[in-house]
């Protein structure tokens, strides 16, 4: 009776990994996704979302790429946490990402956990979740995988690729692979590299999660734990990293909680303990602690110009995609210097590349905010792009 | 004579029309050969760039501010944020057709070394500049003993980005010590017109109020 409750109960805990609320494509063992780490892997799956319509000639998608946390739920309430879509102030209808002009295509990350592959999803050799078996991805991997995705779905070119972070990263990563199947490219809040301050960030979350006795060594499925209390840590130093000191004052100052006075405890006496350790909970309620590890590694392994004898701008040599660069003045997690670095890049290699730094106080998380220069950036370089494709104007 | 005259000012007064444009851009325009690739480093709110895309010019610009940027590329304009005076040494030979200082090299802390990059980038380069020769700053100079202002000039010593200003006799100078080769230069007079005359030098020198030169690489 234990062992059928437990099985409910990972039924339940894997659901959303395997038969997500998305639409899901399931690509047979004998169309497998080739993995940087050398290995072919499949069966596969990738899940979704779409938004507007695709027009006749095919010529008005969108991809949005998801951060570190994020997933395909960018304009509909969130399958697990009822929340609104993550990116509804920058798409959506009369938005500058306009689903009343352009189809807006969002898939999960593989090694996600939403729907894609990843280490949640159920390994059919064994029943049961894949946990460390799952194979190490890469950036480059994730954009594979959605390539796979657009040839199944029948779209050979994108109007655009957009996305902020770990999605900005996508997106150099599609220009970089796939230059001709991309017009214009949208990489916000991003970089070229993972700085080595970053990649020690990501090594403290996961150093975290992995110190949970109950992450059990990635196989907590199966002992019916989770390491709730690591990821919620890892959650909170993360979460540090995407605000800036000026927000975190802003906000929260040296205020106290529901209390006068410091209760000469341990107990979260200011706000910004009792903000941070309810991002922590409610993270815990949506993400896989393997995930994390799988896409903070992913991250942490991307470097475009690896990958071309050191010199990024080989990674761009000849490329007729236009790109718009955006970076934020309070971001010191993808700092301007960064996205700067990709513009020298862009130039060097000859590409259309526009740049702006937006003047915010609001630290990384500022993409996915409501930051109005934001969104007149974002609309005139769609606009511009839009014209030059022959798409009808708006 | 009078028809160039007459059809010099129709240019002016439809530049000053369509938005205000100012009248040296559409010189500098002119000097643009139709579907070339071209830079404009100092590119303000892209008024160039813009009268440029309308003649099939493929423009990208530079800017230093950040609003004169976003504002670029809310318009759709290929302009990122940057610096003349260091961020053109990350540009490759032969990048563009054309680079364009518009109303910019006076502002840099370095133009010799700007002149020479622009010269490196582009295979030929307009630059447009006041005149620091015209008479009438030479007349405040002069007489008023302080720093000049005019339409053209209206900062005060202590807040102006124009810090190294030339005039057209110093700015041939320089063109001359680089071996950049001047191919094409005009005058503009204080009404924003072209001074068609054949002159010589010293008198563009007094009554030029705008000078813009086309110059091309050194043999």
């Amino acid at each position: 009776m234990a062992d059928v409750s437990a099985m409910l109960d990972l039924a339940d805990r894997t659901r959303e990994a395997d038969a997500p609320h998305s639409q899901v494509v399931r690509f047979p063992a004998g169309n497998p996704l080739r993995l940087d780490a050398g290995l072919d892997f499949g069966p596969w799956q990738i899940a979704y979302q779409t938004y507007g319509s695709l027009n006749a000639e095919r010529s008005n998608a969108v991809l949005v790429c998801h951060a570190l946390t994020g997933d395909q739920h960018v304009l509909n309430d969130h399958p697990v946490t009822g929340k609104p879509g993550w990116w509804e102030s920058l798409v959506g209808p009369g938005r500058p990402i306009d689903t009343g002009r352009y189809f807006v295509i969002c898939a999960n990350v593989v090694g996600g956990c939403m729907g894609s592959s990843g280490p949640a999803s159920t390994n059919p050799a064994t029943g049961m979740p894949w946990g460390l078996d799952f194979p190490v991805i890469t950036v480059r991997d994730m954009v594979r995988a959605q390539a796979m995705l657009l040839d199944h779905l029948g779209i050979e070119s994108l109007f655009a690729v957009a996305g902020g972070s770990m999605g900005g990263m996508q997106v150099l990563q599609w220009a970089a692979s796939y230059p001709h199947r991309v017009f214009a490219a949208l990489p916000i809040a991003a970089a070229a590299r993972h700085s080595a301050q970053n990649i020690a960030f990501h090594e403290v979350g996961r150093q975290s999660i992995m110190a949970d006795p109950e992450w059990c060594g990635g196989r907590y499925f199966a002992d019916n734990t989770s390491p709730r209390r690591g990821l919620a840590v890892a959650r909170m130093g993360a979460h540090i990293t995407y605000l800036s000191d000026a927000a975190l004052h802003r906000k929260f100052g040296r205020r106290f909680q529901d209390r006068d006075n410091p209760t000469f405890s341990f107990d979260a006496d200011f706000q910004v303990e009792s903000y941070l350790r309810h991002q922590g909970i409610t993270f815990v309620e949506r993400f896989d602690a393997n995930s994390y590890l799988y896409l903070t590694r992913a991250m942490d392994y991307f470097d475009l110009a690896a990958d071309c004898d050191g010199v990024v701008a080989n990674a761009f040599r000849g490329t007729p995609t236009r790109f718009c660069v955006i970076s934020f003045t309070s971001d010191w997690l993808f700092p301007t210097s960064e996205s700067r670095a990709v513009v020298h890049a862009l130039n060097a290699s000859g590409a259309r590349v526009s740049f702006a730094e937006i003047t915010t106080d609001k630290g990384h998380d500022a993409f996915l905010l409501n930051e109005p220069e934001l969104f007149a950036i974002v609309s005139g370089f769609l606009e511009g792009a839009a014209k030059a494709r022959g798409l009808p104007a708006r | 004579m009078l028809n160039r005259l007459k059809y010099d000012l129709t240019m002016a007064e439809a530049a000053r029309t369509a938005g205000g444009s100012r009248v040296d851009l559409l010189v500098v325009a002119d000097m643009v050969e139709p579907g070339a690739r071209v830079l404009d480093v100092g590119c303000g709110d892209g008024e160039l760039l813009r009268l440029l895309e309308t003649r099939g010019v493929d423009g990208r610009g530079i800017e230093l501010s950040r609003e004169g940027v976003n504002e670029c590329v809310a318009k759709g304009l290929a302009v990122v944020q940057g610096d003349a005076d260091t961020d053109l040494e990350d540009y490759p030979d032969d990048a563009f057709d054309f680079v364009v200082l518009s109303q910019t090299l006076q502002a840099t802390r370095r133009p010799r070394e700007v002149l020479e990059h622009m010269l490196r980038i582009g295979r030929h380069g307009v630059v447009s500049f006041p005149n620091f020769g015209h008479w009438k700053i030479r007349l405040q100079i002069f007489f008023g003993g302080h720093m000049p202002h005019t339409d053209n000039l209206p900062y005060a010593w202590w807040e102006t980005p124009n810090i190294h200003f030339c005039s057209i006799k110093d700015f041939r100078e320089l063109c001359q010590s680089t071996g950049a080769r001047i191919e094409q230069a005009v005058a503009l007079n204080a009404w924003g017109s072209r001074m068609r005359l054949k002159m010589p030098w010293w008198f563009w020198n007094l009554f030029g109020e705008q000078a813009v030169f086309l110059l091309s690489r050194p043999d």
